[in-house]
């Protein structure tokens, strides 16, 4: 299994590595862009709880780039599956599903840490110190997985590049501004706080954001994140399976 | 790697899309080293046929072996015995020559040294030695069949499946692929080719397949299914449209050309499938 895996997540990160100029420069410029706008010019003297606003910003932007990032393989593995037919050679070839979607989800899980470290860098140039404990890279990790493993299970099920588009809109891009990344959860009414409680990248903000901030991590964010990720994994196994037409 | 054992086994092979029975029962046997032509119009089931026998579609019922290997209870053993090329070009644009050749390497299981003597074998075995750290997306359209040629041959296969390996290419380039698969045909290899070129199996083929609509309406040598209709072949353009007379002999043929100016010409495959389906193969 391992050597089939490997041969998938290397596939990825040669095309990683050829594309990575545009890659670096199109993952900067979403955080840059929140920085400037929300971070620096909007909030520039704004405080949540004693924390300032670009403090409080920037875990919750590496909570969003690590699942955006993570789930953005879906969009190539689309192109590779209806458009080069790459995934034909892997389904040919004698590799387990498994081996498939674990390559597919390291590739997601590189991504997504490429795409933090430049937000930790474009932090670092605006001013932000915070902490990086073990903690705070292993949230990252079971986010990355979770929303990499969703990503394969997703790309499997549609069937045209529109359909694509119109998951991440239907599911990335609301969890994005509605996942404790920009604002604080608990300003909200109980029963919205409740709704979006169940949506994993809150837990994931607010888990890499305490631990940034050098507070306590609630272990039960991180286990959530942990059983979800390998629920997705399974489902991603499941839908290659079912994928042969 | 050859031999007279049966490399892939069809039984009963169906397919069905809803209400559309794409393949209705394949019974099929291809002896080890043998060069088969798989033959019918578009539509007729050649790419299903192929796409189940290599794990990309599923099967409706029968069963199908290679190698040995049934392709559903054995999978990861089926694919070891098969190289396919696709009838589209399926190689990484962005990445070299060698990388897509390395990556299959890797997804075979091949270490390092076998990888290395493996590809530069096999690129200097479709003459494009000079081309091994070329992007893909720079490549002719021939140049990139043979890639995928030499693909599906670094592993050392036993069975090599040819889905239209010549569509889109002009004539010189086709002649040059066929001299290819001729040569791997010599080395052992078995064949499996689907074409709806004519010549191209009248040229390759040592048996062929005749397919229309699902079910294999012909199985047998080239020379055998010619020999069916005649050996020659007069073509007659009357007011309902083109009519075909055939021939046992020349001497038949020469007496019935002596009534008008007619072109006389050899009976092909086409006149074959014709004769037993009503179709033209490239319809």
């Amino acid at each position: 299994m391992i050597t089939g895996c490997l041969a998938v997540y290397r596939r990825e990160m040669l095309i990683l590595k050829r594309r990575f100029k545009r890659q670096a420069a199109g993952q900067a410029v979403s955080p840059l862009l929140y920085l400037l706008t929300f971070g620096y010019a909007m909030g520039g003297e704004l405080r949540f709880d004693g924390t300032r606003y670009l403090d409080f910003l920037l875990p919750g932007l590496v909570a969003m780039s690590s699942m955006t990032q993570a789930f953005a393989i879906s969009t190539d593995i689309n192109v590779a599956r209806f458009y080069w037919h790459i995934f034909d050679e892997f389904q040919a070839a004698p590799i387990s599903n498994a081996s498939y979607v674990a390559g597919e989800v390291m590739a997601g899980i590189s991504r997504a840490l490429m795409s933090i470290c430049i937000t930790l860098g474009l932090g670092y140039l605006f001013g932000v110190r915070l902490h990086y404990p073990p903690i705070f890279w292993l949230t990252i990790l079971l986010n990355s997985f979770l929303f990499a493993s969703l990503a394969v299970a997703l790309a499997m099920v549609v069937r045209n590049h529109a359909d694509q588009s119109l998951l991440t809109n239907f599911v990335i891009t609301p969890m994005a501004f509605l996942g404790g990344t920009f604002f604080p959860l608990d300003r909200l009414p109980v029963w919205l706080q409740k709704i979006l409680g169940l949506l994993p990248l809150t837990h994931a903000s607010t888990a890499i954001r305490a631990a940034a901030l050098g507070r306590p991590v609630h272990v039960m964010s991180l286990v959530l994140l942990a059983v979800i990720g390998v629920v997705f994994f399974g489902m991603a196994y499941y839908c290659v399976n079912k994928a042969r037409d | 790697m050859s031999g007279s054992h049966a490399m892939i086994e069809i039984r009963g092979l169906r397919k069905d899309y809803g209400r559309v029975q794409a393949l209705k029962g394949i019974d099929l046997t291809v002896p080890g080293g043998q060069l088969f032509a798989y033959l019918g119009p578009n539509g007729a089931g050649k790419s299903t046929t192929i796409r189940i026998l290599t794990g990309l579609t599923r099967m409706s019922g029968g069963s199908a072996s290679l190698g040995g290997f049934d392709i559903e209870r054995d999978a990861i053993a089926a694919k070891r015995q098969f190289g396919v090329v696709q009838q589209y070009v399926n190689l990484d644009q962005e990445l070299t020559v060698f990388e897509n050749l390395d990556i299959h390497c890797r997804l075979f299981a091949m270490k390092k040294k076998a990888r290395r003597e493996r590809i530069d074998r096999l690129l200097a075995y479709v003459d494009m030695t000079d081309r091994a750290s070329t992007l893909i997306k720079k490549l002719s359209g021939g140049l990139k069949r043979r890639v995928t040629i030499a693909r599906a041959l670094l592993h050392g296969p036993s069975i090599l499946f040819l889905d239209e390996p010549t569509v889109g290419l002009d004539a010189a380039i086709r002649r040059r692929i066929w001299a290819l698969i001729k040569k791997i045909q010599q080395e052992g290899t078995t064949i499996f080719l689907t074409t709806h070129h004519i010549e191209e199996a009248e040229f390759l083929a040592e048996r062929v397949a005749f397919l229309d609509e699902g079910r294999i309406v012909a199985l047998d040598t080239p020379s055998n299914l010619m020999a069916r209709v005649g050996s020659w072949a007069i073509d007659l353009v009357e007011d309902s449209g083109m009519k075909t007379r055939y021939f046992s002999t020349r001497e038949e043929a020469d007496r019935f050309r002596a009534h008008g100016a007619f072109t006389m010409r050899r009976v092909n495959l086409e006149d074959a499938f014709l004769s037993l389906t009503g179709k033209k193969v490239g319809q």
